[in-house]
């Protein structure tokens, strides 16, 4: 099953090869898991399943724990006023109790979207194996960590034993040639990525990201990236760690110091794959071919360059494809041929966990800056952690928004997929950071529009989308 | 784990693809901490209209589907999401198999553990089961594990493969973390390689 140790590996292999445990007979090969990441609302069957069974946590220590799906991001999370919501975030403050795990609770100054602490806590480190009942998880590999989202079955699994038995997945690798143009980001690239492969491009495939505009994103880019993996079928996305990712983690809490940094660095600057090493797919996109991206349908492949107008489902290549593209236009309510840049909008959402980093929020404030919300537009940012927050606030960023008329809120994963009170109304129409515009996704009967921060921003200053690459700043 | 051998039942189609978990099970009902009772909100915002009456175009509300266990739709079914919320409205609704060209990752794996089986046909098979299932009242369907096989009684045969270990995990109903708890002493030995003596 594994690649012999002189024939030239991928930084995958080179990953799985170490976490093997051993490969029973007629079973799958047992994966140890080096971080679990567990958060409200996948966990509590999981540690049911333990009690039922009497079983413990094997490793308290490489499980990290936080609420971020149900929190209300009123300032101080405060109140909750689901009672159902205020049960499950219960349970899961007894759960760490009962079974010896530290919890990053709504009321610590650590408290954040789980994607988003693991990477600024300095847990999330090359060459890791992470896992989290979230699909989001493969944002963990832009610091080249093999990192997948699991269910609850699975969730229990890794409490009790810190294994997986896994398949072996395949590899794809995604080059990426030449730079990202001025206005055109992170975000734009995955959703490039996504229309062109399709939402299950990528199905039963571990995705490397290679290439000058990947190797030229900063780490929040790469986490953007490597967290819509998902939303083209990956099991994972990967980027094998550089100095980006070196500079990144020092001095972060549960990054390795002293004589441990340096030995970690020599380790971690192995992880890159091995000239001439095998993927099992290729794909080339060139990225001075991209732009700002908006989708215009009810799944993130449907997708077109902002200066585009809304397809003709007739010119659908297939029948299945042109129901599908029907469909998503009505529930949209959307005509084809539209120019995008006519949509308007009435609601924005910048935040989750594909968009809710500093990084992002600096980007959006930017076109902010100096400029008001379109009156009948109701924008929200939601900054991904309360460190990100702090972070912000230290840079007047609030400030920024507060002026053009934006809500600064607390964090969580709130309106990417409106599990607190944060929820588009029926027929609402949103510019939003986040990852998934499935029907109902941000509310019941919400329209979503898929965009990076600058094209969210942008579209909350005109009122409707606008190609974010003319503007001046 | 519950176990599956083979099944005959009443076959409902679903003549969509990339049908996600969303879909499946909405996130307003992924709040409850017990792994039963979803069944009631499977499908939600497409079974029920806004005012929560049925929605009578749906196919899981005609009459002629009621009762319903095997799921046929179309490619990509189960994509976005890792709830596992979503096997579980299925199977607490009734369904005991799912048919389609494909599946996303994280949903299929989350079928295996809870004894709900995905078949992956060729997409023409698929739409001749579809076609059968609209054209025939009560149309059922075999599936059979041991054989890896899915008939009817009128015709219709396919033969499927699955992964090994998750077929015996399915016939056997085995409980897949007792078995890697069998192998404490080489998780401790890695452990021990890995980090050193704890």
């Amino acid at each position: 099953m594994t690649t012999p140790a002189t024939s030239p590996r991928t930084l995958f292999e080179k990953i799985w090869h170490e976490h093997v445990v051993f490969e029973p007979h007629g079973q799958p090969p047992l994966l140890y898991i080096d971080l679990h990441l567990v958060h409200e609302v996948t966990s509590p069957q999981a540690f049911d399943g333990l009690r039922a069974a009497g079983r413990s946590v094997r490793r308290p220590g490489r499980t990290l724990v936080t609420v971020d799906h149900n929190v209300p991001t009123t300032p101080g999370h405060l109140p909750i006023t689901d009672p159902i919501a205020a049960r499950q975030m219960e349970a899961l403050r007894r759960n760490c109790e009962e079974f010896g795990l530290a919890l990053y609770d709504i009321d610590s100054p650590d408290q954040g979207i789980v994607h988003v602490i693991g990477p600024e806590l300095g847990a999330t480190q090359p060459g890791l194996t992470i896992v989290c009942g979230d699909s989001h998880t493969s944002t963990h590999g832009a610091f080249g960590a093999l990192a997948f989202g699991i269910g609850t079955s699975e969730v229990e699994h890794v409490l009790a034993t810190q294994c997986l038995p896994q398949q072996r997945p395949r590899t794809m690798e995604i080059r990426v040639n030449g730079l990202l143009p001025e206005g055109v980001t992170a975000k734009d690239l995955v959703l490039g990525i996504i229309g062109t492969i399709g939402t299950d491009g990528a199905t039963g495939h571990v995705v490397e990201y290679t290439g000058n505009a990947v190797r030229s994103l900063s780490m929040e880019g790469r986490m953007t990236v490597c967290n819509m993996s998902i939303e083209a079928g990956a099991r994972a996305g990967m980027v094998a760690p550089d100095e980006v990712t070196f500079a990144y983690l020092r001095g972060r809490r549960f990054s390795p110091s002293g004589a441990a940094w340096d030995k970690a660095v020599v380790r971690w600057s192995a992880l890159r794959s091995d000239p001439g090493a095998h993927y099992d797919r290729l794909v080339e996109i060139d990225a001075s071919s991209l732009a700002p991206f908006v989708t215009w349908g009810t799944n993130p492949g449907m997708v077109a360059p902002v200066t585009a107008t809304v397809p003709d489902p007739a010119a659908a290549s297939t029948a299945a494809e042109r129901g599908a593209a029907e469909r998503a236009l009505a529930y949209m309510a959307l005509a084809p041929g539209t120019a995008i840049e006519d949509i308007s909008v009435d609601r924005v959402f910048i935040g989750s966990c594909t968009n809710s980093r500093i990084e992002d929020l600096r980007a959006a404030a930017r076109v902010a800056r100096g400029r008001k919300v379109n009156a009948k537009v109701r924008a929200m940012v939601v900054p991904g952690s309360q460190a990100v927050k702090r972070e912000a606030e230290a840079e007047g960023l609030d400030q920024v928004f507060r002026d053009a008329g934006f809500e600064w809120r607390d964090s969580g994963c709130s309106m990417c997929l409106g599990m607190n009170p944060d929820v588009l109304q029926p027929g609402e129409r949103c510019a939003s950071t986040s990852n998934r515009n499935f029907e109902g996704r941000q509310g019941r009967g919400g329209r979503t529009h898929l965009v990076s921060p600058m094209m969210a921003a942008a579209a909350a200053i005109e009122g409707h989308f606008t190609d974010v690459r003319k503007w001046r700043f | 784990m519950k176990a599956f051998r083979a099944h005959t039942g009443l076959v409902v189609p679903l003549d969509r693809a990339n049908v996600d978990t969303d879909q499946i099970i909405p996130k307003e009902f992924l709040k409850r901490i017990e792994r039963t009772g979803f069944g009631e909100f499977l499908f939600h915002d497409w079974r029920r209209k806004p005012d929560r009456t049925l929605d009578p175009d749906f196919p899981l509300n005609q009459p002629r589907y009621a009762g319903a266990s095997i799921l046929v739709a179309d490619r990509n079914f189960g994509c976005g999401s890792s709830r596992e919320h979503a096997p579980w409205a299925l199977e607490d609704f009734g369904f005991r198999a799912i048919i389609a060209p494909s599946f996303a990752d994280i949903f299929a794996n989350n079928c295996v553990k809870n004894g709900l089986l995905t078949v992956v046909l060729p997409e023409a098979q698929v739409a001749a089961i579809m076609k059968r299932a609209h054209e025939t009242e009560g149309y059922r369907l075999t599936v059979d594990l041991e054989k890896l096989e899915v008939r009817d009684d009128s015709g219709f045969f396919a033969s499927f493969t699955m992964e090994d270990f998750n077929r015996r995990c399915l016939l056997e109903g085995l409980d897949d973390i007792g078995l890697t708890l069998q192998h404490e002493a080489e998780i401790a030995a890695y452990e021990a390689r890995r980090f050193g003596a704890r």
